[in-house]
């Protein structure tokens, strides 16, 4: 029997860029930054002031204020994703999904602001006064419980955590499900919220995060020798996984495939990647092999790009080792240079741009790269995007906890 | 405080602290089945009467109460 096969119907997202699919689009391949001075807390003990923040969304408008409340700002980014995603897919959202339909979702820290305003109440006001909601708006699987309670979501459930890869592993293991016949219909996506004081203050202190406070919009600088760490972001990204009849048959429109998965681990560092990026190496080669495909065939790498030092020379090596003489020839960028790290959110949003690459014939740049690092010698597509047919995207992403994890999309 | 003072303030808390709807909030109301307020709604409730009245309530206390008006004669009770 063939392989079933897994088609992506439907995109939504909330991101530092826009609060749509096409407005992030525009702002990617026009090569603009979302990253600003922090404006939802106060900075002034952080060493770091400045993140990608999602603007202009109101979760009590959208929501209504008793709904909204009870959730962390993860999980109303988790809906108004899912919402978006499931209207372009063609499906009815007043009307519950049903048992036929899975959900996978990725974060890396869950509800983290709701666990800090937790901890601020107890010690200034006891345990008697902790927040009744805190629980169940701190627990990393809290998203997609609220996301399948708002759509009636009632088929296999899961919550990945693993970091910056949570998402590529969820949009992974949703191809999975519907592979292996266990369903047709999965909402795979990712989500993350943690611009918020302690998070922020805690990136710093392991020295992950870029501390250019002068030029916001210009401190994530993937690849370039200027380069001094990550930006924290916050937002959600979804994406509609189906097998291919089911969306046919749906007359569903289909942005591309989800044509290969490979997952590894580092089992090196808690936060630094192994030795010449070697799970990496290894993670995007299970992903061609997954994808029955060649080397050669690869038009696209969104890479992880994550502009601290040690993710961008090892990826880059990853890269080298694995596609050989022909890395330089390929085409790759890094989108974080523009929206900032989404983390647990990071692969799905960068699996839609995959798709959207795809789909417009066009590789969004890596801004910010004005100088190559000497250890970072490809082609990162600096600053002008390009346009070029692409057939099939790679995209990667690693996480700490040595988790790795890289999908590959075709558009047949 | 006469009754329809706490009902006021109780009525306060529901629209301002909780997010509902002004208008569902009557004496006659019930908590779960018109103003939504779900188990863990009814620890929120508690504690937002608790810090409003000065008062604490104990969870015994709370078995007879499933409409707005039981709660604002339990409260009534104890100021």
């Amino acid at each position: 029997m063939s392989k079933r096969r897994v088609v992506v119907t439907g995109l939504g997202t909330i991101n530092p860029l826009g609060n749509t699919v096409s407005e992030s689009w525009e702002k990617l391949i026009n090569g603009v930054s979302g990253i600003s001075q922090i404006n939802s807390f106060d900075t002034e003990k952080l060493p770091v002031t400045f993140a990608g923040e999602v603007k202009d969304f109101d979760a009590n408008e959208y929501l209504g204020k008793q709904h909204a409340r009870k959730l962390d700002r993860s999980a109303h980014f988790s809906i108004y994703a899912t919402e978006q995603a499931l209207q372009d897919a063609g499906f009815n959202t007043e009307e519950r999904l049903g048992a036929d339909v899975g959900i996978v979702f990725g974060t890396g820290i869950g509800g983290i602001g709701a666990t800090e305003d937790a901890v601020r109440t107890y010690d200034k006001r006891g345990p008697s006064r902790i927040n009744p909601l805190a629980i169940t708006q701190l627990m990393p699987n809290s998203s997609t419980g609220q996301v399948a309670i708002k759509f009636g979501i009632e088929g296999p459930s899961l919550t990945i955590t693993t970091a910056c890869a949570a998402s590529a592993n969820a949009v992974g293991e949703a191809k999975n499900l519907i592979e292996n016949g266990i369903v047709d219909v999965v909402v795979a996506g990712g989500t993350e919220s943690g611009t918020t004081p302690m998070t922020i203050g805690a990136f710093a202190q392991i020295r992950a995060l870029s501390t250019k406070n002068n030029e916001p919009e210009k401190a994530c600088r993937p690849f370039d020798q200027e380069r001094d760490g990550f930006v924290m972001a916050e937002g959600s990204t979804v994406l509609i996984l189906e097998e291919e009849e089911y969306a046919k048959k749906r007359g569903a429109k289909i942005y591309g495939y989800v044509k290969g998965y490979g997952s590894t681990t580092d089992a090196h560092h808690i936060t630094a990647p192994a030795e010449d990026g070697e799970g990496a190496f290894r993670a995007m080669r299970k992903a061609i092999e997954d994808a029955e495909i060649s080397v050669d065939e690869i038009d696209y790498i969104n890479a992880h790009g994550t502009s601290t030092p040690a993710n961008d020379k090892n990826e880059t090596i990853a890269i080298k080792t694995l596609f050989e003489e022909k890395a330089y020839d390929l085409d790759i960028s890094s989108t974080k240079s523009m929206t900032g790290h989404l983390l647990g959110g990071a692969g799905a949003f960068e699996s839609m741009v995959c798709l959207l690459s795809i789909q417009n014939g066009k590789i969004p740049p890596t801004i910010n790269l004005d100088n190559n690092d000497p250890d970072c010698d490809l082609n990162y597509t600096p600053n002008i995007p390009k346009d070029k047919t692409i057939n099939i995207a790679m995209t990667n992403s690693f996480g700490f906890g040595g988790h790795n994890g890289v999908l590959v999309f075709s558009s047949k | 405080m006469e009754t329809n003072e706490v009902f006021e303030k109780v009525k306060g808390l529901f629209i301002e602290d909780l997010g509902i709807d002004e208008s569902k909030v009557t004496m006659d109301a019930k908590l779960e089945e018109d103003l939504e307020i779900d188990s863990l709604g009814i620890v929120e409730v508690v504690m937002a009467f608790e810090d409003e009245f000065g008062i604490e309530i104990d969870d015994e206390e709370l078995a007879d109460v499933s409409t707005v008006g039981q709660a604002v004669n339990l409260l009534h009770s104890k100021i």
